[in-house]
Order: C-alpha cells, then sequence, then structure tokens
C-alpha cells in the first residue's frame, strides 16, 4: 500500500520552501492530471457523527495518510476552519478535501466531504449527501449511539448512500465495541461484521477505512461523455475573487475558459480558475465528470450561486437537476446592538456574516426598549448560537439576543384581511403582530419530531419532562440491555430555551437529543400581555399556549420583578390575557432612600453617584410611571444564561 | 486663661473687617442681598480641620484616618497651622463663620492644638468670638477628661459619637468605650457648653430590631441636649464588618427595617421637641449646627488636614471659579509636602456653573426648608427654581404625589419626600442639566 505525496499549495506557506520552491508548485499543479481518474476511480463520500464522535480527527488522518497535509501533531480538525468550530468541537460548514489514493496499484480520486454534525445543519449534510454516494457513519466506542447519529442515519439511508460503520476511540479504557456493534445492528439493521473498528487519533485501521472506501462506495453515475453538467452544493465569498462555488461535476468537463450559464438566473459567465479542494485551493486545468471541486466565475454575489443550481455549457444546455429546497427557518430570536451607536457595526458584521450562511434570514425590527435591530431567523438553536458566538468572536460586535421564539401561523377567517394579506394563511414571526382570535379560524404552531437516547435509568426523569413540555411518546425502544431511544412529537416552542439544558442535567449529561421538523399542528395560542401598573410593555408580548400561560407569565413576572429597582411608589407586574390577570407579582415602594449624611467631605462622592443615576434615568424606559432599566427588559427577553 | 488670652487675639488679628454675623453665632443673615461671586460668597468660609489619628479602626469605618506609629502631634500642629495660613491667604477670605475639628479622632489632638490652629485662623481672618467652633469628641474616660481643656482652647461646641447605648453593639462595632462612658461624658459636655452639645447615634446596625431601636432611642433622649445627629450604618466595602456580612458571622437588618427605623427615629426625635432641619440632623431650642448648615447652603469652605475637601474661590492668586480642592490623603505625605511646598493640595478642580448649581441643588434638598428662592437667587440670578424646575412632567408628578414642594417660598421636600431624597434628586438633576445646557 502506498500513499501519494503530492506538493500543493498549502505547503507554499511554510518557511522551509524557499521562493524557487514556487517554480515546482507550479509544474507539480499539472502532476494532477485529472483526465487520468475515469468515473470508476473516483469515490465522493462524507463523513457523518454525533459531535464529539470524531469526526474531524478521522478527516485529519485521512489528510494526512494520504499527504493531503504533512504527518504532523498540529493536525487538530484541520478541515475546522471557524474559531466557533475549533472552539465546540463542531462542523458548522461543510468542507470538501479531495484524496489521492493508492490501492491495489490503482490510483483513486476520494472526495471527502466533512459535514456538520448537528442536524440544525442538515441542510448541509443533505447537500453534502447529494454530491455523494457513500458515508462513514461514525459512533464512538464508549457513548455507543447517540441521538445525532440517528438523525443522520437517517439523512444517508434515506438518499440510499452506502454507509459503512465505523466505531472510533477504541483505544479509550471504557471502549466497549462489542455493545455499539449490538446496537448499531438492532438501531440500522447493519451487520456487525461491516463495522469497522478504529482510534482515528492513534491511526489504528485507518487504512481499512480507506479500502472501504474504495470497496464499499459505489463509483459516482456519471459520464465524461455528456454535456457538462454541475450541481453547486456549497458557495463561500472571497472578497477578492467573488463567489468561489463547490461543484460536483454529474457529467462531461469543464476548463477554464468555458462559458457556463446558471440554470438559475440563466447568466453567463466565464470560467477564470478551477480545480481541486484538498483541503486547500488547488487550481487544475479540467473538472472530469465524477468529481469534486471549486469553480471561481466572476459571480460577484453570493446571489448569483444559489445552492442547489446546475451549471452547464453555454452551447450545450441540459435539463436542470432537482436541487434543493432552501433552508426554513426555525427559530427566531432578535438581536440588537449592546448599544445603539454600535448599529452600523453590527449590521456590517451580520451582512457579511450572511454572506457566507444564506440559511439565515434578516428582517429589520425595532424595539422600544433595545432600539433599532434585526429579527433573524436560524434554523435551529445550535445554529443561532454558532451564528452568534461567531458574530462576536470573528466581528468582534457584542449584541442582545432575545429569548428565540418560532414562526407561528394563523388560518385567517376574515375575508377582508385575506384579501389585505394576499393569502388565508400567514406566517407570525413578531409577537406584535399576532392577530385577535376573531379574525382567525385557527392557530398552528410548529412541531418537531425529537429523538432522545438516553441510559434506561433516566427514563422516568425524561418522560416527566416531556410530558411538561406537551410532548407526546412515539414510540421507546431499547437499542441495547441498558439504552432506550425515545421518539416524540413536541410543539417546536417546548424546546427552543431550556430544553436540551434540562434534559441535560437530569440526566448528568448522558441523554443526547435531537429533532427534525415534523409540519405545523392546530393548537390553542393565546398572545399575554406583561403589565406595569396597567400599561402593556410592547417588547414583552408573547405568544403561549393557553396551558402554559400561566406558569410562562408567573415565570416572567418573577424575572421582572427582579430587575426592576424599586420606584418612589407600588408597582404591579402582572401577565394579562386579553382583560384577565393570570399572574402577578408586586414590587414594594421605596420607604426610604436617602444616604445618612452628607458633609463637606462627602460632596464630592455623593454628587458622582447621584450624577451616574442621573444619567441612568436618561436610558430608562418609563412605561406609564414606571421607570423601567433596559436591562431589566433584556433580562426576561434574552435566554438564562448557562 | 487661654480662653481669655485668644479672645484678645482675635480682636487684634481683625483690622475692622465687617462680617454678616448675627448675634447667634456664625450663621450668615439672609437678607443681605448679593450676587454669586460678590463678597457675599467669597470673603467668607467655614474651616474644617482634619485630624487623622485614631487609637483603633472601627468596624464599620472606611474614613480617611491612620494608626499612628509614632508621636507625630507637634509636627501635624504645626503643618495644621501652615495649611491653615496658606489657604486663608489664597482664599482671600476676611471672615471664617465657623470652624469644626473632625477626623479621625480630633479628641486625641492635645487641646494646645486645637487653640494652634485658632490661632492662626484669627491671625488671617476675623474669627468672631461667638464663631460656633465644634470639636468631635469619642466618649472615653480620656476624651472626657479633656473636655474643659478645649473649651479653654476656644471649642464651643461638642459632638459625642455615642453611637449606640448597647454594650454589645459597641463591641461589634469596634469602638473602645463603654455606654456609661458615654453618658459620662455628654453629662461632662453639658456642663461645659450647655446647649451645644451633639451626640451622634447609630442606627441599622448589625441584629438590630426597630423596636430595641426605639427603646435605646428614648434612653438618649433623657440624657442628651438639643441636638442629634442620626445616622445609618452603611457597609462599606474594605472594612472588617463588611467582611463579617460577607462571611455570614453577621446580618444587617433589612432595608424595611432600617426604613422603619429612620421613621421611627423621625417621630419620636418629633415628639420630644426635636425639629429636623435635615437629612440626618435634628435640634431643638434653635441649636442647629451653623456649620453643617453652611455646606447645605452652598457656602465657601475650607478644608485642611489629610484628606481634607474645601470650595472655595482662591481669590489670591487671582481666581473667580469656584474649586473643589482635596488634600493629600496620607498625613506622612501630607506633612512632607506641607512643610516642603507650603501647601497639601493634592487636586483641584474648577466648578462650572452648572457643577456648582448641582452641588448647590443636591445639598439644599437635604434641608427640610430646602432651598428658598433667595437662596438660589445668589447662584443662579439668571434661572429660577420655577423656570428650571417647573415645566418638567417628571417634576410634577413629584408634585402631585406630595413629596416635592415647589411655592412661592422655594423648592423643598415634604416629610415623606425627605426620606426618598435619593429617589428625587436624580429627576431634578436631569432637569436642571437640560435647562442649563438650554441657556448656554
Amino acid at each position: 500500500m502506498t500513499y501519494t505525496l503530492l506538493r500543493h499549495r498549502w505547503m507554499k506557506r511554510l518557511p522551509v520552501f524557499s521562493s524557487s520552491s514556487m517554480v515546482s508548485t507550479q509544474t507539480d499543479k499539472d502532476t494532477i492530471d485529472l483526465s487520468k481518474f475515469p468515473v470508476d476511480r473516483i469515490r465522493n463520500f462524507c463523513i457523518i457523527a454525533h459531535i464529539d464522535h470524531g469526526k474531524s480527527t478521522l478527516a485529519d488522518r485521512l489528510l494526512e495518510m494520504t499527504g493531503a497535509i504533512a504527518t504532523t501533531d498540529k493536525n487538530k480538525q484541520v478541515l475546522d476552519k471557524l474559531q466557533v468550530e475549533r472552539e465546540r468541537g463542531i462542523t458548522v460548514k461543510a468542507q470538501t478535501a479531495t484524496l489521492i489514493y493508492s490501492h491495489q496499484g490503482q490510483q483513486y480520486l476520494l472526495n471527502l466531504i466533512d459535514t456538520p454534525g448537528h442536524v440544525d445543519f442538515s441542510y448541509e449534510v443533505s447537500r453534502s449527501i447529494s454530491a455523494c454516494q457513500g458515508v462513514l457513519l461514525i459512533v464512538d466506542a464508549n457513548q455507543g449511539i447517540q441521538a445525532q447519529t440517528v438523525a443522520n442515519f437517517y439523512l444517508a439511508f434515506e438518499a440510499q448512500l452506502a454507509i459503512i460503520p465505523v466505531i472510533n476511540k477504541i483505544d479509550l479504557k471504557n471502549a466497549d465495541p462489542e455493545r455499539v456493534e449490538t446496537q448499531i445492528e438492532k438501531v440500522f439493521d447493519i451487520p456487525r461484521e461491516e463495522c469497522i473498528r478504529i482510534s482515528a487519533k492513534l491511526g489504528t485501521n485507518v487504512d481499512k477505512v480507506l479500502q472501504a472506501v474504495v470497496d464499499r462506495i459505489p463509483a459516482p453515475m456519471a459520464s465524461t461523455d455528456d454535456p457538462f453538467k454541475a450541481l453547486v452544493f456549497d458557495s463561500n465569498f472571497d472578497h477578492y475573487r467573488g463567489v468561489v462555488a463547490n461543484i460536483a461535476v454529474f457529467g462531461g468537463r469543464v476548463k477554464k475558459g468555458d462559458r457556463i450559464v446558471s440554470a438559475y438566473l440563466g447568466k453567463t459567465y466565464e470560467v477564470n480558475e478551477l480545480g481541486l479542494l484538498r483541503p486547500h485551493e488547488h487550481p487544475t486545468q479540467k473538472l472530469f465528470a465524477g468529481q469534486v471541486g471549486y469553480i471561481i466565475a466572476g459571480m460577484k454575489d453570493v446571489k448569483e450561486a444559489q445552492i442547489g443550481d446546475t451549471l452547464y455549457l453555454q452551447e450545450q444546455p441540459v435539463e436542470a437537476l432537482p436541487g434543493f429546497k432552501p433552508a426554513k427557518a426555525m427559530v427566531f430570536a432578535g438581536m440588537y446592538p449592546m448599544d445603539q451607536s454600535e448599529y452600523q457595526g453590527l449590521r456590517s458584521a451580520i451582512e457579511r456574516l450572511t454572506l457566507n450562511d444564506s440559511s439565515v434570514t434578516v428582517q429589520r425590527d425595532s424595539s422600544m426598549a433595545l432600539g433599532a435591530g434585526w429579527r433573524l431567523g436560524f434554523l435551529g438553536l445550535l445554529h443561532m448560537e454558532v451564528f452568534n458566538q461567531r458574530l462576536e468572536q470573528e466581528y468582534n460586535a457584542s449584541v442582545i439576543v432575545t429569548a428565540p421564539t418560532v414562526p407561528y401561523k394563523a388560518v385567517l377567517s376574515s375575508p377582508k384581511l385575506i384579501k389585505e394579506h394576499g393569502s388565508e394563511e400567514i406566517t407570525i414571526v413578531n409577537p406584535a403582530q399576532f392577530p385577535d382570535r376573531s379574525v382567525v379560524s385557527e392557530y398552528l404552531e410548529p412541531m418537531v419530531l425529537g429523538t432522545i437516547l438516553s441510559p434506561d435509568t433516566y427514563t422516568g426523569k425524561i418522560m416527566t419532562l416531556c410530558l411538561n413540555r406537551r410532548g407526546i411518546q412515539k414510540n421507546m425502544v431499547y437499542i441495547d440491555d441498558q439504552r432506550v431511544m425515545m421518539k416524540y412529537l413536541f410543539p417546536l416552542n417546548e424546546i427552543v430555551v431550556d430544553f436540551y439544558d434540562l434534559l441535560k442535567s437530569l440526566s448528568s449529561g448522558y441523554a443526547s437529543f435531537d429533532y427534525e421538523n415534523a409540519g405545523y399542528q392546530a393548537a390553542d395560542l393565546i398572545k399575554m400581555n406583561i403589565l406595569l401598573n396597567g400599561q402593556p410593555v410592547e417588547e414583552l408580548i408573547t405568544i403561549v399556549h393557553r396551558g402554559r400561560a400561566y406558569s410562562t407569565g408567573k415565570a416572567m413576572c418573577e424575572r421582572l420583578k427582579d430587575s426592576i429597582p424599586r420606584q418612589m411608589f407600588e408597582v404591579a407586574v402582572q401577565a394579562s390575557i386579553g382583560s384577565k390577570v393570570i399572574a402577578r407579582e408586586t414590587i414594594k415602594a421605596y420607604r426610604k432612600n436617602v444616604l445618612a449624611k452628607c458633609y463637606g467631605g462627602d460632596i464630592t462622592r455623593k454628587m458622582k453617584l447621584l450624577k451616574k443615576q442621573a444619567e441612568g434615568k436618561k436610558k430608562m424606559r418609563r412605561i406609564g410611571n414606571v421607570e423601567v432599566p433596559k436591562d431589566a427588559f433584556i433580562n426576561v427577553l434574552k435566554r438564562k444564561d448557562k | 486663661m487661654i480662653k481669655h488670652a485668644l479672645h484678645a487675639a482675635r480682636r487684634a488679628f481683625s483690622p475692622g473687617l465687617r462680617c454678616f454675623s448675627e448675634a447667634s453665632g456664625g450663621e450668615i443673615s439672609e437678607d443681605v442681598f448679593e450676587r454669586a461671586g460678590s463678597p457675599r460668597l467669597t470673603k467668607q468660609a467655614s474651616l474644617y480641620v482634619h485630624w487623622p489619628y485614631c487609637l483603633r479602626r472601627c468596624s464599620y469605618c472606611n474614613f480617611n484616618k491612620y494608626i499612628p506609629r509614632e508621636n507625630n502631634d507637634p509636627m501635624m500642629t504645626e503643618c495644621l497651622q501652615r495649611e491653615t495660613e496658606t489657604l486663608l491667604q489664597l482664599s482671600q477670605v476676611s471672615c471664617i463663620t465657623s470652624v469644626f475639628f473632625g477626623g479621625g479622632t480630633p479628641s486625641l489632638a492635645h487641646p494646645s492644638t486645637i487653640a494652634a490652629v485658632l490661632e492662626s485662623v484669627s491671625r488671617r481672618a476675623y474669627l468672631s468670638d461667638k464663631a460656633e467652633v465644634t470639636l468631635e469628641v469619642n466618649p472615653t474616660p480620656v476624651g472626657k477628661s479633656k473636655l474643659e481643656d478645649y473649651c479653654r482652647a476656644g471649642v464651643n461646641r461638642f459632638s459625642i459619637g455615642v453611637q449606640s447605648l448597647q454594650d454589645g453593639d459597641l463591641k461589634i462595632l469596634g469602638r473602645d468605650h463603654s455606654p456609661h462612658q458615654a453618658l459620662q461624658t455628654v453629662e461632662e459636655a453639658r456642663r461645659l457648653c450647655p446647649g451645644r452639645v451633639s451626640v451622634d447615634v447609630m442606627f441599622g446596625r448589625p441584629k438590630q430590631s426597630a423596636e430595641s431601636w426605639e427603646n435605646e432611642l428614648s434612653e438618649l433622649l433623657r440624657v442628651c441636649d438639643d441636638h442629634v445627629s442620626l445616622y445609618q450604618l452603611t457597609l462599606e466595602r474594605g472594612t472588617q464588618l463588611f467582611k463579617q456580612v460577607l462571611g455570614g458571622e453577621v446580618t444587617m437588618p433589612a432595608e424595611d427595617v432600617t426604613a422603619e427605623m429612620y421613621q421611627c427615629a423621625r417621630r419620636t426625635l418629633h415628639q420630644h421637641g426635636f425639629l429636623q432641619y435635615e437629612v440626618s440632623n435634628f435640634a431643638r431650642h434653635k441649636a442647629v449646627s451653623h456649620h453643617n448648615t453652611s455646606y447645605w447652603k452652598g457656602r465657601q469652605y475650607i478644608g485642611v488636614g489629610p484628606g481634607a475637601h474645601g470650595r472655595f474661590v482662591p481669590r489670591g492668586e487671582g481666581g473667580v471659579v469656584r474649586e473643589a480642592r482635596t488634600q493629600t490623603l496620607e498625613p506622612d505625605v501630607w506633612i512632607r509636602e506641607v512643610q516642603q511646598r507650603g501647601h497639601g493640595t493634592r487636586r483641584r478642580i474648577q466648578l462650572s456653573h452648572l457643577e456648582l448649581l448641582e452641588e448647590v441643588l443636591v445639598m439644599g434638598m437635604r434641608m427640610s426648608k430646602g432651598i428658598n428662592h433667595k437662596h438660589w437667587e445668589l447662584f443662579s440670578p439668571q434661572l429660577g427654581l420655577h423656570e428650571v424646575f417647573g415645566t418638567s412632567n417628571d417634576i410634577q408628578e413629584l408634585l402631585q404625589s406630595g413629596q416635592l414642594i415647589l411655592d412661592d417660598r422655594g423648592l423643598r421636600c415634604s416629610w415623606d419626600g425627605l426620606a426618598l431624597l435619593d429617589s428625587i434628586l436624580p429627576a431634578l438633576l436631569v432637569m436642571l442639566e437640560r435647562q442649563i445646557s438650554q441657556r448656554d
């Protein structure tokens, strides 16, 4: 067994190379003659796994063993380029790397597409999957099958991909690969013999993984004789070169200088540069059917490289590939600058970030308490957290994030309103725009199908939690003699805020959870107002299920009580539905608020304190006669601190 | 003997300067009509003298005080004198209306120190023999034994730090006297300066209840003179008490309890004929502290001694704007500076017109009589109280709820409002700033 070591662009950055190596690098490019790789010697595959099961570590080993990167201790999650990915040990953005692998005297081109593990990013996964014929399903030998293992398996299974189960971390003390094989057999109906036991960390058996990729994953169905046809499965934006589109070539060939057409827009572009991703861009002369690579063709706007779009040659039009359904935002949250003077800065940070994450929807919004900001839509909670973290880390923006809400729908009954909205069914993203019961025939709320995997000792507690969150159990299976898999249908609203944290804490961290969208269901929704001394607070309007109104209202009143300072008069904090008050807290009036003594030596300090209070007073939001510090709303609106 | 000599000296060192002095003491008559920056405000001042040393540290105190390693007293005395002369010269005031010796523990100073400072004052300015001269006294047997000598040195009013009549509480507070000693000291002070003795008491002490406070206050009223200062114990960072509370060894009464204590004290004192003339000061038979009143009325004061604050126009160097001045904090450094540079002023900041008015407002509102129109006009001749505060909604609400009063007498808090002053002041300050910045 030999691995071809090719010099590549990445190595140029190593200081040991002198400038003369530029020449050799130039010639190296030409050493990859992609025409030498017919379709039957190409494999396109991705790695899917639950968080922390070692997906990126395996990717590092594969890159090293095929010489794509040098073998050093420093290769840690090479494909995870974002700070947030490295910190959280997750992959957010799919990355592509082409490996050149020699097997039984033949050179193979293995295209590895590293995908996000979390189903929040399943749109990334499903896009990646559409460019693949097989997957490596990684399972931790210690933890066994987890919720995201299941979710990811079904994505691959439904796409009819070859699935190679890989049991990782067999070097760990508590590793129990036997048990994991049993689970795989039971849950996925894959014979245990097909499992490959590895340690990606130590490199144990990783070569067997490469052999299995060649042996078990079919070559792509594509022919170089067909007209050129490629699927855009991802895109990135580069300030200097414009859009860099990742493509899977489904037929024919494409070369520099070709004139290509986007089927979606009908616009024509000239190919400026194309090549492989190894994982860094490696320009080549051509790309052939079955291959995966990147293309730069003078697209100036990400919107021009629509994901799911089909590219073809100008002179040889083809029928467009099916493409993808656009990713749909399922969790919404307000984002506001900490200080209104930072509005412009935050705006450009959000714009830049959404350039590379088109799944985030952006809507301008404003709140009396928080000023001008945006209501952003995310694919899920992790997506939201990751976005927020990237905003803070990569763009140094400090933001206030409000508690997430979900998109409700209302079926209108009033013909006048239907005409106004242009449709019978409307989606409500901002609670302040929730239509009154009298003009609505029914409200709908988004549902999800949740998968929970846990040791069976926690089953009772988990079932109670799910019941409290209006969950309906769909099934419950023992995946081995100790671990249970439960499926619940939940209203999305019930799991967006703290469900996952509670689940983790009541199971001492052992339970895992994932969900997929499960459409909309009719729900008894009501609009709840929060009142301060009888005055409604617009930014605290909340849509709740009738059955949860009291507990939600009470919790909000309590949080407000704790964050509004005493005033000179009593303040009633109430939650109400229509005119009916359902919860109340009282902030007692100050009976005394005066510094005991103030003589000549105390004036300076006293003035400083009072001036600060006077400044703070200017920034207070007044609801009726009640002065509310901004952070009081933030405390109620923002997600709970972890 | 000393007293007579001093009176003679005062006369000798006051070359015919007129001072707006009432017969009752250093109080300035109200009907003199003059403008800010004119002699009315800048030709006179009160004097605060800080004695920084203590024998021990009270558990609640974060004040500027030092436990001396050696006897610095003669040097300190000399420097206090020198700095007094420096600042009197700088301020060009012709009249010192009152003197207050505070600390630290000024009753640790030798009576001759007090006499020496007063002599320095009289050398540079007119100090009426009727001017109020107060000394803070720690009610220990030693303190008590020196009272007579302090009187001879020129002190005519004592402020006695009784703090509590509960033995256990005094121990927790780290005081070095017993309730009995305190009462004896009060008795002796009253004998020497009848009608001119004040007692300091503290409420909101660890574990104190509203009921025990009421009893303690009644006991105190049986022995005290005509002036009571009432302080709520505030927990200051860095004190021993703060650590104890943080560590859970000691619990402080809740906010509602201290509010009740304050209201109870106000009622009780009122029933005994004491008028509350300021947030924490009560007097009967008109025995108010003139010195402190001049702070609340926004008048000039000169601060001498480590860490002392002052507010005056340095006319001696051609200044026309009032400055906020602070002396160097550490006694040793302060002494060195006075010796080497002739003064111990560490910081001087010119007060803008707005800042001056803010201080006048904040301090004035502490008095139950508040700020009358003449008082305000002295500092703000262009913009009257009605113009500044009459139009705001915020303030209208305070007026309507009966916490604030604005009428032809002036601006003041109601009885209920005074207890909430710190909630009222921010609204007033916001309005003041808005009005002043509009005029500028």
